[in-house]
């Protein structure tokens, strides 16, 4: 295909044609996904707490987020008098495009990456720090107490998080020796799915992947009962809806992370073969499906658990997930100097 | 270098607003997260109902009880009829006083539901709230066979209810009363034990027994601080006394406190609604003092007197002799009273309604001080308030 782009557009152009088709070939599925998310969020939260969810537009209510999309679409921005208009706008793209620009690095099946750097995790790292700024930004620019208090929680909150989540990955790659997210795949297809030997680490990165997405039990940020919409208050329209959609990208995103990072990504389970030779087809089937999971656990989450308090989640931050995540590190590398096990 | 003054700032919490329950306007005094003062400001649902009560006969003026509480809104009828018969020296008769128990009890369970549910609503939890709604529409059914409205009933009259229980309906609230615990279990399994709920609500919003007393507590918040007072144990009215039921109390009068001791006296009022269908006699369910009650409909046509006193009651209601009473009942949120003066005209002279939801506003603000923004959330979520009968 590459070498089809080039032949006929010459040698910049037609790469640059190439990738850029690629980047659509990977974003148009994730927006109609995260549209879906929002379905599915609402059709599995109507279920478990005993009412239809969207039924009505459509079969099944299946062009709900259409509908809704085209809604946010067509409405006024309304952006306040005292509000800063550029950084206003601006936060609502900011967060938007980080929650895009991580997935080039994520391998959706053998070889399958937008960017097999070498430096995956770090890069993930890296864009799902600046993530914060979108929110500080949004809670500023607003002008209004409730966005300022949202965003200032939401600063420390995910800030807290990170930390620990950085210890998660430092033990992650001690055990497969790289940076590289596709070598992270393959040292679990050579020794086991790290969600095994690791399964504390999972269970943090899992809490604290529901914190850095401000999801329920840690949607402090946007706290409705307290704080309204917290930094998205003064937002409406097509800025909402950016946010909107950076939010539940953010959450396929960090599903997309720990598939990749404990589920094996790619692989199937039990080494099942791919039937008729689909290898990669096979490959991100199991992906996704992984990735479906997670989010399941996320939107059952939200249905069963109440919010933290503010102090209660930095307290669980840096008093229980912090020392258990450098403790566990410490362990993995000793486990890992003295038997050379799992060593790639 | 000078210690700087560090500025509080204020945020206005409602009246629109997810926590307000209502039409609740509270200037919150805010040192970052921590609230240092909690003010609550009242009348944005002012309706002028004890006012109104003035230029509206007697049987008039019940309706506007359903619209003070219009989460419990028979209980609250039930203070008004009861003040009017203590007047008028007359009694309901046995069949209507147990009716009026069941149907305080299921108002009871209603509002307790809303309240528990809403409750955690406000400290984060959905589910409950929606999974409650669906047996508080069940309990609305009751009502609705009973009165023919879901909402604002106007059931209790003057001297006994407007009408008989139709045919079926005790069987299917026997049938509700044994599905309704596996429900609240559900309920309960979701919070009680939950870890994020009890440090979202265990001393929390801590109201000792004296400042409860001070701060003139009655009902579940009463006796969430330990304080064993409810008014149908206290001074039975209806046929209370008849009924075997307990009062649960609370000890450290925090939020989860307030919580329990509303989720048991849900298994208590089930108990009682039992009792009231076992015991309930047969018989009238409407006082035959002609004065106050109007006459069946096959009287009319044969008597003229009847005619006459239906007439009579419905052009111009009936005269209430000279005096002054204070009749109070045990609605879900505390005590309700209702404080009437007669003038011996068929119209109230005054009528002050004593509603206990405003009281417990009183205490948002010793409750909330020095508490986290999200604390004074769950705070007002635990004393249960309604702007209806707190604006009146």
């Amino acid at each position: 295909m590459a070498e089809f782009f080039t032949n006929l557009l010459g040698q910049d152009l037609g790469t640059l044609v190439w990738i850029v088709l690629r980047i659509l070939v990977i974003v148009a599925p994730l927006l109609l996904g995260v549209a879906y998310l929002t379905y599915a969020e609402r059709k599995v939260l109507g279920a478990m707490q005993l009412r239809k969810g969207p039924n009505v537009v459509g079969p099944f209510g299946l062009t709900q987020p259409l509908a809704d999309g085209i809604k946010l679409f067509f409405k006024e921005t309304i952006i306040p008098t005292d509000a800063n208009k550029f950084v206003f706008v601006l936060a609502p793209a900011l967060t938007f495009i980080l929650a895009l620009v991580a997935w080039a690095v994520i391998p959706f099946f053998e070889g399958g990456a937008l960017a097999n750097v070498n430096v995956g995790i770090l890069y993930l790292f890296a864009i799902s720090s600046l993530g914060v700024y979108g929110i500080i930004m949004a809670g500023w620019a607003s002008n209004s107490k409730y966005a300022f208090l949202g965003s200032l929680r939401s600063a420390a909150q995910m800030v807290s998080y990170e930390v620990s989540i950085g210890f998660v990955l430092v033990a992650i790659l001690l055990c497969v020796g790289s940076l590289n997210l596709s070598d992270v795949v393959h040292a679990q297809e050579k020794s086991v799915w790290f969600i095994v030997p690791h399964l504390p680490l999972f269970i943090i990165f899992y809490v604290s992947g529901l914190a850095e997405t401000n999801r329920l039990p840690f949607d402090l940020p946007e706290g409705e009962s307290e704080l309204v919409a917290g930094y998205m208050v003064e937002y409406s329209a097509m800025t909402f809806a950016l946010f909107f959609l950076g939010e539940y990208a953010n959450m396929i995103l960090m599903s997309g992370m720990i598939t990749t990072l404990f589920l094996g990504g790619w692989l199937a389970p039990f080494g099942l073969a791919a039937p008729f030779g689909l290898v990669k087809l096979w490959g991100l089937f199991w992906f996704l499906a992984k990735i479906a999971v997670m989010l399941f656990g996320f939107l059952w989450v939200r249905a069963t658990f109440p919010r933290y308090r503010y102090d209660q989640l930095m307290r669980l931050g840096w008093k229980v997930f912090l020392p258990f995540s450098l403790f566990w590190l410490v362990l993995t590398a000793g486990v890992l100097e003295y038997t050379g096990w799992m060593r790639s | 270098m000078a210690e700087a003054q560090i500025k509080t700032f204020n945020i206005n919490f409602g009246p629109q607003h997810p926590a307000a329950h209502g039409v609740l306007r509270l200037i919150l005094e805010m040192s970052g997260e921590i609230v240092e003062r909690a003010d609550p400001h009242i009348g944005l649902l002012h309706r002028g109902t004890e006012k109104l009560i003035e230029y509206k006969t007697y049987a008039q003026a019940t309706p506007y009880f359903d619209r003070l509480d219009y989460v419990c809104p028979m209980n609250q009828e039930h203070a008004f009829v009861r003040a009017v018969e203590k007047l008028l020296g007359i009694e309901a008769p046995p069949r209507a006083q147990y009716i009026r128990v069941l149907f305080d009890e299921i108002g009871r369970i209603l509002n307790h539901l809303l309240n528990i549910t809403a409750f955690a609503g406000d400290v984060g939890a959905l589910t409950p709230m929606l999974w409650g709604f669906e047996e508080r529409e069940k309990l609305m059914e009751f009502y609705e066979r009973v009165c023919g409205a879901r909402l604002h009933a106007n059931y209790y009259r003057v001297g006994g209810v407007a009408a008989d229980l139709p045919a079926g309906l005790v069987e299917d609230i026997l049938t509700w009363i044994d599905a309704f615990p596996g429900w609240l279990g559900d309920i309960e399994k979701l919070l009680n034990n939950n870890r994020i709920f009890k440090q979202r609500t265990v001393d929390i919003g801590v109201v000792t027994a004296e400042q409860a007393l001070d701060w003139a507590f009655t009902g579940p918040n009463l006796r969430a601080s330990g304080i064993a007072w409810d008014l149908r144990k206290a001074q039975p009215y209806a046929v209370y006394d008849e009924m075997d039921f307990d009062i649960p109390i609370g000890k450290n009068g925090d939020c989860y406190d307030r919580y329990m001791v509303r989720i048991l006296e849900m298994y208590e009022s089930l108990k009682i609604m039992r009792q009231a269908i076992e015991k309930m006699p047969k018989g009238p369910v409407r006082t035959e003092d002609r004065k106050v009650a109007a006459p069946s409909r096959g009287e009319m046509k044969r008597s003229m007197e009847a005619l006459i006193h239906h007439f009579k009651l419905f052009t111009e209601g009936f005269h209430v002799p000279a005096g002054e009473t204070y009749s109070v009942v045990e609605t879900p949120k505390g005590e309700f009273g209702v404080y009437l003066v007669s003038d011996g005209t068929n119209k109230a002279y005054r009528c002050k309604i004593r509603a206990p939801a405003f009281a417990h506003l009183q205490a948002t603000d010793f409750m909330s001080k020095g508490h986290m923004l999200a604390d004074a959330v769950a705070n007002i979520g635990s004393i249960d308030i309604v702007f209806g009968e707190i604006d009146r």
